[in-house]
């Protein structure tokens, strides 16, 4: 009932033993120890565990961790480089897009994964994007604000 | 919550998953995941066997073959949101795909997984009883096709055996110079709609309408053809639809009761829903015939 994965999260290939009903999600935390990915619902409806894989954004509770075998995964930990936020990062920062935090590894991964394939979304299609992320502290609009800041090219240079 | 446990099979190819399907009792076939690991993880559910189909290569493919588009049942509803084949040939599909789910839940879910599971509100199922799709339906005592009326069986449960697993779905796309509409309501973007409709309009080249087909969902635990409102569409100007009697036959089908949305409002919003999806579909042909 139990196997043996190795995956390549963040660039690192890690391996680690799932038993057949663990998540993905429970899988980063509690095997590899990657405590980033926050696990809210648990039913695929809050988007707060959500990680890359495979270049797509996908709920980590709603998928098995044998299924990821094999599978390239970017969670928030992977972001920062040598203790440089990554430019969304630093836009949540500069534009309050967090308070209590607990949404936020969710809303940078499915922000990073929506900013590459549309690189100067407008914010009509920001809102849509985070439409899967439930946040209860901030209304939204400093994050809409971090990602237009992040998709407006001079902004993105200077953050 | 946490699933259940289940023993887990990952099959690579349909003989090892009919194989499968035949022997073991109580299994269940996981796909996208985005209903089923929901419900594994809420424990409304406890299969003994998991079957993965998601590693089955055979099982993903998108190609347009004998004048119509074969849809492999693992194609994911993102896949298929940023096909040009589907935006080309079946653009209600295109428009139906992005109000299904989220962006996370797109990228693992798939047309043959929402066609599965049947929820009374899903937009895919709908969509394939509007375009009349056929499903190929396999296992280890052959291959059939169920054409989309015999497709739902029952609340949520097609017309699967418990053998027998869907293979891919089959789309006959309608002339170049159709006209499409599509129209749910939903209280928040991304959630399951309440009522939703779907429009094709075919016309003529005098501008009449040659040939229609509607649908509504979330109304009843199936999708629902109006095939009375089809028939009174044929022959009439593109120009001077009714949509006052397609709204009375919209309002006039069955609709369910639950917890928060009574009948009526159901009704109310059919009738509403239906103009809608017409009134785009009607602008879109005229575009391409005037």
């Amino acid at each position: 009932m139990k196997a043996m994965l190795t995956l390549k999260v963040n660039g690192r290939e890690l391996s680690g033993e799932a038993p057949n009903n663990m998540h993905l999600g429970d899988f980063l935390r509690h095997v590899l120890g990657l405590t980033g990915t926050h696990i809210g619902c648990e039913h695929g409806v809050c988007g707060s565990c959500t990680v890359i894989v495979d270049g797509q954004p996908v709920r980590a509770c709603l998928m098995l961790a044998r299924q990821a075998q094999g599978a390239t995964i970017e969670t928030v930990e992977g972001l920062a480089h040598d203790g440089q936020l990554s430019v969304l990062q630093a836009a949540f920062r500069n534009h309050h897009a967090l308070q209590c935090g607990f949404c936020t590894p969710g809303m940078l991964m499915t922000l990073t994964a929506f900013l590459r394939d549309v690189p100067n979304p407008s914010e009509e299609a920001i809102r849509e994007a985070i439409s899967g992320n439930i946040c209860r502290c901030t209304g939204y609009q400093g994050i809409v604000e971090a990602a237009l800041a992040v998709a407006t090219p001079q902004e993105a240079s200077t953050s | 919550m946490k699933a259940a446990p289940f023993h887990f099979h990952q099959p690579t190819t349909l003989t090892e998953l009919a194989g499968l399907l035949a022997t073991l009792a109580n299994a269940k076939i996981l796909a996208g995941g985005q209903s089923l690991m929901a419900m594994l993880n809420l424990r409304l559910f406890n299969p003994d066997h998991l079957i993965d189909i998601n590693a089955i290569a055979d099982l993903a493919t998108l190609r347009h073959a004998a004048g119509k588009i074969e849809i492999g049942a693992m194609v994911r509803q993102h896949v298929l949101l940023q096909a040009p084949l589907i935006a080309q040939h079946l653009p209600i599909l295109s428009q139906a795909l992005g109000h299904v789910g989220h962006l996370q839940t797109r990228s693992r879910g798939t047309i043959g997984g929402s066609c599965c599971h049947l929820d009374p509100s899903a937009e895919l199922p709908a969509m394939c009883a509007l375009l009349d799709a056929d499903f190929t339906v396999n296992g280890a005592r052959g291959r059939r096709i169920v054409p989309a009326r015999h497709w739902f069986e029952a609340p949520m449960q097609a017309a699967l055996a418990e053998d027998e697993f869907l293979e891919s779905i089959s789309i006959a796309p309608w002339s170049s110079t159709h006209g499409h509409g599509f129209a749910e309501y939903a209280r928040r973007h991304g959630d399951y709609a309440i009522v939703g409709a779907g429009a094709l309009l075919e016309a003529d080249v005098d501008g009449k309408i040659g040939r229609a087909a509607l649908v509504l969902f979330g109304c009843d635990t199936a999708p629902q053809r109006l095939p009375q409102a089809e028939a009174a569409l044929i022959g009439t100007k593109v120009t001077e639809l009714d949509v006052a009697m397609l709204a009375a036959e919209a309002r006039a089908q069955t609709m369910m009761t639950d917890a928060q949305v009574t009948s009526a409002y159901r009704a109310r919003l059919a009738g509403i829903m239906i103009q809608r999806a017409v009134k785009q579909a009607q602008g879109r042909i005229n575009k391409e015939r005037a």
